[in-house]
């Protein structure tokens, strides 16, 4: 029996689950790139010092990466356990991404990382370094499969209905891939991945350089990390998300509610800098606008006009209750009673069945809903409009910190004085957080800005999921809950152990704890070995 | 279109079969020497020892876990969505016992302590061993159908316990599976060490090759006499739109032995089970691990090769409503999806098995303790 407990506990335990995973995956995905420009410099350079960091932050990324194959199987898992009607609607299209990604990117990524972390000894320099891009390669394409299923979520093109099969099917693979969202997406991620990596790496470099202690070692890693991190976090931000938004019904209405953008305003809208939403008598209060940049992000153009979230409700009102005679429609083709006419009435409706399946949260019986039902079922076509508006405006704040940052870094760096500098270090070392804090933030807006809908105008969520009982559902949560709690200690534990051991914990003899002299320069030392 | 719908149909049986024979080929020796890791290992760097031969490979093994499951979404999505969903507290058991290798390979010899290094020991030993007794534990349901049925809207729903999945035949089909990784693991471990290890593990790779061929021959034995197999009696055209409602099937006594019976040639994927494991416990005796390593190999294709041709073309009967079983004809996707999971499949799965290949040749080698000593510092 579907519930509202038992949606909402399922939408908290795969909301958790997903979010605990993005703990990891930028990390790996920016760190995988990170290592692999590190250890392309020591191939072209010879300097073992660059072997060296390859090497310790490589160890970082393993304990990292470790809790990303973790975390990712349930992912993996939880669409067939959590969201089986939503499997079987959709896995047709939706299924394909996923499995293209395990046959294209995980087994490149997952095979070539074991050669990563113990071919050292057995491959030539060249070699090794090939596989390290392999790594980094496998980590991106994943990403992009996955965006290219989560893209179709927000804005499914290239599939159709099948009322035979009461599902969707895929009818152009190349739309799918080619889905506009799904590749502004991608780009998105990735760049927030590279950011992230950046980030841990400057931060963690700066803690040696306030220590004052493997500060070649530290430099290098500062100097590499500002440069990365200064592009990865122009592109996060110049190819940002909010390009997609002008697609598709769903994404349209998810820009509204970031926007808290009750009323359609003429074209160009203003930006709403800052403000109170106040969902209730919907207007937002002590709004600070700024004119024309709304409609300049959203449309590209300063004559299309956005368009608010009182006239969305009542587009949707008229597609529900188009949904409803698509529906009544279904079931007399299913019942094999429909005669010509009625086929092709379904074909002209069946765009906006997924609307009458809105209904079903408020009656069995979609076709006979009452006005108060389709009502309701309308208001639910806009999700909260709060969280979205301070998730996004937190999203963004983040990334405008750390392009600063990054600036900052780059500038001092380039005039090589940034070691000098103990605030920028201590910021750098305090932002550690802020891209973890971005990420989660964004992928909120992305997932929370999709409700009421698992698939953009297409499946709501309420339809989606397993039949199970809510205290099936409380005692998964509670045991995930528990082991990620766990999971999360000791992989924190292993972090900051490692970290203070530094470079010294790969044993070669060269770094701080291995030495008596605090100043120590491997690269002008006697035991160094040029490899 | 090169292949018609009810080819592609049956490629994505065989595919998928392909992918579980991966799976268990590959990831099964890494879960079945992490089972048998206490038996095999008496120290710390006896340990380190049969965890090193395995910490290269044990994440792309876990991918062939992975894309089956991927390619169960896209090519079966109504199996995919029944059995998850239905089997939710077993499925959640083998993710839980799965979240320990990850990580307990990577964290284990992170750390000096030695109760931190048991701890993870046995928490490998659970993600060893759980997943090979739950998976064979499945098998063992499938083959006596599971309760469920469909709604109107083919909304699959689940009517049984988790405790019911434990009954006497599926737990032993969960002893062949966990024997069979078990020796698997065994073959390996003594493919890849030597001195104490090496011979430790020669002794348990005899010992569950016979457990493996004693309770395989038990469950066909049974699967002869006592459990009640399904056939269909009525079939919309194999070439139909999927909809698992619309055909008609009954239970009968030995229906799973059909095709055995019409088509001899099938015999073959028993005949290779029990071949593979005599050639293992043989080869094994003999010192000649590799080849011990190659027949279990054999025996584990040959048995489930077993499973999937005694219920084919069933892929998951409903014990509840017989007529709504899913068969590779009606619970598949459109054509289009299997067209264009097949290209994937083409084109991948050789460059795929290209590079694993070349992966496993660079690491290869016997390690002893010897080798672990000399890297203490960048081994696992």
């Amino acid at each position: 029996m579907v519930t509202e407990a038992v949606v909402d506990l399922s939408r908290l335990q795969f909301a958790l689950t997903a979010m605990y995973h993005f703990l990891f995956v930028p990390l790996t995905i920016g760190l995988a790139f990170m290592l692999a420009i590190m250890e392309s410099v020591y191939v072209m350079t010879g300097k073992q010092i660059y072997k060296d960091m390859t090497k310790f932050w490589g160890k970082l990324f393993g304990i990292n990466f470790a809790l990303g194959v973790t975390t990712g199987l349930t992912m993996e898992f939880q669409f067939g356990t959590n969201w089986s009607y939503y499997s079987h609607y959709v896995g047709d299209v939706f299924g394909a991404p996923l499995a293209i990604e395990g046959l294209m990117a995980f087994f490149l990524e997952s095979t070539f990382v074991g050669l990563f972390f113990f071919g050292w000894e057995r491959l030539s320099k060249v070699k090794h370094l090939m596989v390290t891009w392999l790594v980094a390669l496998g980590s991106n394409f994943s990403a992009l499969w996955i965006l290219v299923a989560n893209g179709w979520m927000q804005h499914p093109v290239g599939a159709e209905f099948n009322y035979e099969t009461m599902r969707m099917e895929m009818t152009s693979f190349v739309d799918l891939v080619m889905n506009p969202v799904a590749q502004v997406k991608f780009v998105h991620t990735v760049s927030a991945g590279y950011v992230t990596a950046a980030v841990f790496v400057l931060a963690v470099s700066s803690y040696y350089l306030l220590k004052g202690r493997d500060i070649a070692f530290a430099k290098r890693s500062f100097a590499v990390a500002s440069a990365f991190g200064l592009a990865a976090c122009l592109s996060v931000i110049l190819l940002g998300d909010e390009s997609g938004y002008e697609l598709g019904d769903v994404q349209k209405t998810k820009l509204a509610a970031i926007e808290a953008e009750w009323e359609t305003h003429p074209a160009p809208a203003a930006f709403t800098l800052f403000g109170i939403p106040n969902s209730e008598e919907m207007r937002t209060d002590y709004a600070i606008k700024i004119p024309y940049a709304l409609g300049l992000i959203a449309t590209r153009s300063t004559t299309e006009e956005v368009r608010g979230i009182k006239d969305l409700i009542a587009d949707h009102e008229i597609r529900i209750r188009n949904g409803m005679v698509a529906y009544e429609l279904l079931q007399k083709m299913r019942a094999g009673e429909a005669t010509d006419a009625e086929r092709e009435a379904f074909d002209e409706k069946k765009v906006d069945l997924g609307y009458g399946l809105l209904l079903q949260r408020y009656t069995a019986n979609i076709v006979d809903a009452t006005e108060e039902q389709i009502q309701m079922a309308a208001q639910d076509t806009i999700p909260a409009v709060g969280p979205l508006f301070w998730a996004f405006r937190i999203m963004v704040a983040s990334g405008f910190w750390m392009l600063l940052l990054f600036v900052l870094c780059f500038y001092y760096t380039a005039k090589r004085t940034a070691w000098n500098k103990p605030w920028l270090l201590k910021a750098a070392l305090f932002t550690l957080p802020v891209p973890w804090i971005a990420s989660e933030a964004g992928w909120f807006v992305a997932e929370f800005g999709r409700q009421p809908w698992a698939v953009g105008e297409i499946l709501p969520t309420f339809n989606a999921v397993s039949v199970l009982t809510a205290n099936e559902i409380w005692l998964s949560l509670s045991l995930f809950i528990i082991f990620y709690t766990i999971l999360i200690i000791i992989e924190v534990f292993l972090m900051q152990h490692f970290i203070r051991k530094g470079p010294s914990s790969l044993h070669t003899g060269r770094y701080h704890f291995e030495q008596d002299d605090d100043q120590y320069d491997p690269e002008h030392s006697p035991q160094t070995v040029k490899a | 279109m090169i292949f018609d719908y009810e080819m592609l149909k049956l490629i994505w049986w065989i595919l998928i079969g392909v992918l579980l024979i991966g799976f268990a080929v590959t990831d099964g020796f890494d879960m079945g020497g992490l089972a048998i890791l206490p038996l095999v290992a008496k120290t710390d760097d006896e340990r380190r020892v049969v965890i090193n031969t395995m910490a290269p490979h044990w994440d792309g093994n876990q991918v062939w876990f992975i894309t089956a499951g991927g390619a169960l979404f896209a090519a079966w999505p109504l199996v995919y969505a029944a059995a998850f969903s239905g089997l939710y507290w077993a499925m959640l058991l083998v993710l839980f016992a799965m979240f320990l290798r990850p990580v307990g390979f990577d964290y284990r010899s992170k750390m000096q302590d030695q109760r931190w290094r048991d701890a993870w020991d046995w928490a490998l030993v659970v993600g060893g061993a759980v997943p090979a007794l739950v998976f064979g534990i499945a098998f063992g349901n499938l083959l006596q159908g599971v309760p469920f049925q469909y709604d109107e809207l083919i909304r699959p729903s689940y009517h049984g316990s988790f405790f019911a999945l434990l009954n006497p035949f599926a737990l032993l089909c969960g002893i062949v599976s966990l024997s069979m990784l078990c020796l698997h693991g065994a073959t390996w471990v003594q493919m890849r060490t030597h001195e104490a290890v090496e011979a430790r593990s020669r002794l348990y790779a005899r010992i569950f090759a016979l457990i493996c061929f004693i309770t395989f021959a038990l469950a066909g034995l049974w699967l002869t006499v006592g459990i009640e197999g399904y056939q269909i009696v009525y079939m919309p055209a194999t070439d139909a739109v999927s909809n698992p409602t619309l055909k008609e099937v009954v239970r009968a006594e030995g229906a799973w032995l059909g095709n055995y019976v019409n088509y001899p040639v099938t015999m073959i994927a028993p005949a290779l089970g029990f071949i593979g494991l005599i050639g293992a416990y043989l080869f094994a005796s003999a010192h000649k691990a590799a080849l011990a390593f190659l027949f279990s190999a054999l025996g584990i294709t040959g048995i489930i090769l077993t499973a999937g041709i005694s219920m084919f073309p069933f892929v998951m009967p409903s014990s509840l409503v017989p007529n709504h079983s899913l068969t590779l004809w009606d619970a598949a996707s459109g054509a289009y999806t299997l067209m264009v999971m097949t290209w994937a499949a083409i084109i991948f799965v050789p460059i795929i098995l290209g590079y694993t290949f070349w992966c496993y040749r660079a690491l290869w080698s016997k390690i002893g303790v010897s080798f672990i000593k000399e890297n203490n510092h960048s081994l696992y």
